[in-house]
């Protein structure tokens, strides 16, 4: 089973929306017995990075996620479900991150509008899983005020004032800035080559 | 390259899409669902449905429409039209919409765009500001009461714009250069406020509005242009994105809105349901003039 994890303030909805309509079987996991249960995980993340990691970790979520990951079992990250990964992050100082990607997720100088709301480009590396059949220049929807920094694993950049990265792959660990949910036919491609990983 | 947003704007009624629409190859011109999955295939960045019901019946209609619409659209979707608590902005996302739009409510209670932002995030709260022109010079915008003795022509724009005289804005001297200055009016424009539209612009930032939807009262309707010099003055004046809409008549006036106007996104409504220009003609127009958009 494809499991969408609730926080209690992520945007499920409509990512469960995306999922059903490219035919994949998902449910919403809130707790901690459906998600060791899991075959494959989404984080849909959304608001604030210490409040997020907080309520995963009160609602006991943390531990099994970690567990999972460690396991093998494909992940996908989405907006802060990929910030999380880092160290930690520049919105929430005393809150550690899951620490699988070196770095500070940092905000956004203010040379742009912040936050960032709307459409930006992609700039893919060859030969990624994450974003195969996608054109290079791809246009994206994204929404955050905070970005995370260029790693090694990174196989997809955008520029907003930084460049930043956008589309994360290491092993079964896959993550994206923007939202696959709201992001035309580009998204729904990046979610359904997840699907099928 | 990050893109100016094309956004058009289904204003509904009843559940159905009512204004000036003239869709070819639709089964039903004025369905929601079919519009939205038109635009949707030409390219919109995002949709805006405006509901203009005025009955609770039309209200109930809406959730069951947003949701409908919702079901298969993959951009972002706004609803505004009579949302005035958190109860309602729940309602609407529930339904499947991302961001809310609140205009009225706002300006009458302020605070509710600090209570939505803490429930959903800034992203999903749009502050709707519909602004007309003054004409008056520029203004002192302190709480000063008016007092006898004034002056006649200070007694009569009081009056005329029908503002609390708690609110009244004075000339700062007679000698100062006029410099244009907008006003906020609420319930679809019939009632002017007396809030200078740049300053409640700023305050909406502060309380965590994600963007502005900003339309000129001035230009809404006549297809003559967007007010650019009321949309950079907007822009500037604040650090989160500025939705231009109001006067859209044709591509050109998209250019000067983006290029002269600062703005971060334009709505529409009219321009896009008659098919002389389609989302994506007025794209590939606005990217030979070196606007960036997503095509």
């Amino acid at each position: 089973m494809i499991s969408l994890v609730d926080y209690g303030a992520g945007n499920v909805g409509s990512v469960l929306k995306a999922v059903e309509y490219l035919g994949f079987p998902s449910e919403v996991a809130s707790t901690p017995g459906q998600l060791e249960r899991s075959d494959k995980i989404i984080l849909p993340g959304q608001g604030h990075f210490g409040s997020m990691l907080r309520a995963l970790d009160e609602r006991g979520l943390l531990a099994p996620l970690q567990k999972q990951i460690a396991a093998g079992t494909p992940y996908l990250g989405i907006c802060l479900g990929l910030q999380a990964l880092y160290e930690k992050s520049e919105e929430a100082p005393g809150v550690p991150g899951l620490g699988l990607l070196q770095g500070t997720v940092l905000k956004f100088k203010a040379l742009e509008k912040v936050p960032q709301i709307g459409w930006n480009q992609l700039q893919l590396r060859r030969g990624s899983r994450l974003f195969r059949f996608i054109p290079d220049g791809s246009f994206a929807y994204y929404c955050h005020s905070y970005y995370a920094p260029v790693v090694p694993e990174a196989v997809a950049v955008t520029e907003y004032g930084e460049t930043y990265a956008t589309g994360i792959e290491k092993g079964n660990v896959c993550a994206v800035q923007f939202h696959p949910e709201k992001s035309g036919e580009v998204g729904l491609r990046v979610l359904k080559n997840f699907l099928e990983m | 390259m990050f893109a100016k947003r094309i956004i058009p704007c289904l204003d509904c009624k009843d559940g159905r899409v009512v204004k000036g629409i003239r869709f070819l190859n639709l089964r039903d011109a004025g369905d929601p669902g079919e519009l939205a999955e038109a635009y949707n295939r030409a390219g919109a960045d995002e949709l805006v449905m405006l509901d203009i019901s005025a009955s609770r019946e039309g209200r109930a209609t809406l959730m069951e429409t947003v949701t409908r619409v919702a079901r298969k659209l993959f951009i972002p979707l706004t609803v505004g039209g009579g949302v005035r608590t958190v109860e309602d902005a729940q309602r609407l996302l529930g339904a499947g919409s991302d961001k809310i739009a609140i205009n009225t409510a706002a300006v009458e209670h302020p605070e509710v765009i600090s209570e939505l932002a803490a429930q959903f995030g800034s992203q999903a709260v749009v502050v709707a500001i519909d602004a007309r022109r003054t004409h008056a010079p520029k203004v002192e915008t302190g709480n000063l009461k008016l007092e006898d003795g004034k002056s006649k022509s200070e007694k009569r724009k009081a009056t005329d714009y029908d503002v609390p005289v708690s609110n009244f804005q004075f000339p700062v001297s007679s000698a100062a250069p006029a410099a244009p200055r907008w006003e906020v009016v609420t319930y679809g424009g019939s009632r002017p406020t007396g809030l200078d539209a740049e300053r409640w612009a700023r305050r909406v930032a502060e309380l965590g509005a994600g963007e502005i939807l900003l339309t000129s009262m001035d230009a809404d309707g006549t297809q003559a242009g967007f007010d650019c010099e009321l949309t950079a003055t907007m822009s500037h004046a604040v650090p989160i994105p500025v939705i231009a809409s109001g006067g859209a008549g044709n591509p050109e006036h998209f250019a000067e809105v983006f290029l002269r106007g600062a703005a971060d996104a334009a709505l529409a409504a009219s321009i896009f349901h008659f098919e002389t220009h389609t989302v994506r003609s007025l794209k590939r127009f606005l990217r030979e003039r070196g606007v960036p958009v997503r095509i």
